[in-house]
């Protein structure tokens, strides 16, 4: 479970998050949908932490984020927006590195990625240098790093950007099977058939604002449009000024 | 501690397969200094050795004018060339240099000889062409050794006692040592040490800080739930590791170099064994993670690799200034100059050469200068590593 409890957040003169309230669910996928610069990516890594809100709160499972070493961040996983990884290591020492420094043992982190290798079938690059892997593949490392410490929710932030079809179609069975096990799932997006096809919950963000939150279904019947993109379009024209 | 020492060996482990890293830490910063080094004592050891067997060569323009001055000249086992030039042809076949010390003697020079007058001689020379320096100074001495001689001669036809015209016997007595003298060379060997260390750790401190965040590697590795100091500590470490590789490969290689270069053929004995290496290690260990600190700490402000290289090159530099500043007022081991590192580790190591007793003392204000400058610096990288600019 994933709260953000009224964040609010400025750069400078520019208030980039407005008291945005919204909660994800265990055994869900919540999308947060919004247009560029909407303050997606901000109200993300505050919710995971690398950003500390001007007001506000964000927990995870009901313990709050902030500090260095909050009990919250060992039962959260991320996929930030710039998911690099270190290309002079294999993809196993990349995600050792993670569990290690998530205070893992080593026999339990060996067992991880033994699981996390067959579910993300990436058995055969496993042991090679990530230097040269396709962008797929470096996803799923960065997938399985964020998986390691087997936390009970997860956020991605735009996870899939720079894939081709059939490495997003890899990626949504993959979410899915996240949430079949009860997991928490939020990730953001500017691309509505991903959405449209992927949550359970819809969270619209539009200059720092939280426009709507509902389910996909109840947004586009709310807003009388025939599909998802034509809903986003008019609450976003609603919420903030045709542009 | 756990995470630090995670911290520590993935960052070792990462820039061991660096070839860029290993090329600069482990080959080019720790030999630039030996082989440098080498290279400069051996052609400089050629060259004293041509010099000191060379005869002097003169050319002498108005040698029908002072028959004297050219025997005494020959007799001293003078190459003379005979030309016939004047002043101002002399001036240009110098400046040119075709020619590199010439002897004019003038028209006037037999008249105002006989009549006991200051005859004169012009002597055509660069004082700023080191090469010719030599000659020049041994021209000068060879006529005045002449003109003294031809004084007493003056002074006995008169029935004078020559050695009233010496009221005052000078003897010069050089007390610089063999090793003394070895030492101004070797000055510029405690740069090339903490180069080496410097280097050592260059590309790891930018890659594990700048290039963390270029590889956008930086946002996931901070929602871990680990201190950010023991990230900045486990970077700090790895890149004194290399440091202290790199200065082990830069010392042995000077222990080498002056074993095949034989110093004391130019009358230095410079005593860097195995035990002197030692000692160095010993005087830079504190300078290791007062360098990694400072590169840490400078790499964590930049935004870019570029911008981090272009930065951390200057800092390799930051050791020179105490040590030019020593060199241009020759200042000599002091306590009260301990406190400044890179410079109390010069003059230590200064002092070892030169075989002084390092006092206790010095060894540890050095030491903890340098120390507590680092621990101040990784306060202030931890700090900046906590701030939200960090993510960039």
């Amino acid at each position: 479970m994933i709260d953000a409890n009224a964040l609010c957040k400025h750069f400078g003169s520019v208030e980039a998050v407005s008291h945005v309230s919204f909660s994800a669910r265990d055994g869900q996928i919540t999308g947060l949908l919004g247009p560029n610069g909407a303050g997606k990516s901000t109200c993300l890594r505050m919710l995971y932490g690398v950003l500390a809100p001007d007001s506000g709160s964000a927990s995870i499972d009901g313990v709050d984020i902030r500090g260095e070493t909050s009990a919250a961040r060992a039962h959260l996983g991320v996929l930030p927006h710039a998911a690099g990884l270190y290309n002079n290591l294999t993809a196993r020492e990349n995600i050792e590195y993670f569990g290690s420094l998530h205070g893992i043992d080593r026999n339990r982190v060996h067992r991880r990625i033994a699981d996390l290798a067959h579910v993300l079938d990436m058995e055969t690059f496993m042991d090679r240098r990530v230097k040269g892997f396709s962008q797929g593949q470096r996803v799923k490392v960065a997938l399985a790093r964020a998986l390691v410490h087997d936390p009970g929710n997860l956020i991605l932030d735009e996870p899939t950007n720079g894939l081709d079809v059939m490495a997003i179609r890899n990626l949504r069975e993959m979410l899915y099977a996240l949430k079949a096990q009860g997991r928490c799932i939020l990730f953001s997006s500017h691309i509505m058939q991903e959405v449209a096809a992927l949550c359970d919950r819809v969270v619209i963000i539009g200059d720092g604002r939280v426009l709507a939150d509902d389910t996909p279904e109840a947004i586009r019947e709310r807003s009388g449009a025939r599909t998802l993109e034509e809903a986003f379009l008019q609450i976003l024209g609603d919420g903030a000024g045709i542009r | 501690m756990h995470a630090l020492f995670t911290v520590f060996a993935k960052e070792f482990l990462e820039n061991l397969r660096d070839r860029r890293t290993l090329v600069s830490a482990l080959l080019f910063g720790p030999l630039f200094g030996p082989i440098l080094f080498g290279a400069m004592v051996s052609r400089m050891l050629n060259q004293s050795v041509i010099e000191s067997d060379e005869p002097l060569h003169l050319t002498l323009s108005g040698k029908e004018h002072a028959p004297g001055l050219v025997t005494y000249l020959e007799s001293h086992g003078v190459t003379l060339a005979y030309k016939s030039l004047s002043e101002s042809e002399a001036r240009s076949a110098v400046r040119n240099g075709s020619m590199q010390v010439v002897v004019i003697v003038p028209a006037e020079y037999p008249a105002r000889f006989s009549e006991a007058l200051p005859a004169p001689v012009l002597l055509v020379a660069d004082s700023a062409d080191s090469q010719a320096r030599k000659s020049t100074d041994r021209a000068r001495q060879l006529l005045a050794s002449y003109a003294s001689g031809i004084a007493q001669l003056r002074l006995q036809a008169r029935g004078v006692n020559p050695l009233l015209a010496l009221p005052v016997a000078v003897n010069d007595i050089d007390v610089a040592t063999p090793t003394g003298r070895a030492v101004v060379i070797l000055g510029f060997m405690t740069y090339f040490i903490l180069f080496a260390v410097l280097m050592g750790g260059l590309y790891l401190a930018i890659d594990s800080t700048a290039g963390e965040r270029e590889r956008g590697s930086l946002e996931a590795l901070l929602s871990l739930p680990v201190p950010r100091a023991s990230l900045v500590g486990g970077k700090l470490l790895a890149t004194c590791a290399y440091m202290c590789i790199s200065l082990s490969i830069s010392l042995t290689a000077f222990v080498c170099v002056f074993r095949f270069v034989p110093l004391e053929r130019l009358g230095m004995s410079a005593n860097l064994g195995v035990g002197t290496a030692l000692e160095f290690f010993g005087i830079c260990l504190p300078f290791v993670p007062l360098g990694a600190a400072l590169m840490i700490f400078v790499a964590s402000f930049t935004r870019s690799y570029r911008e981090a290289q272009t930065y951390l090159t200057s800092v390799l530099l930051v050791p020179t200034l105490p040590i030019a500043f020593a060199s241009i007022y020759s200042l000599k081991t002091k306590s009260s100059l301990m406190f400044v590192p890179s410079l109390s580790q010069h003059l230590l190591m200064t002092s070892v050469l030169k075989d002084d007793a390092l006092a206790p003392g010095d060894v540890l204000v050095s030491a903890l200068s340098s120390l507590s400058l680092a621990a101040l610096l990784v306060v202030l990288t931890a700090r900046h590593w906590r701030r939200e600019t960090m993510l960039g």
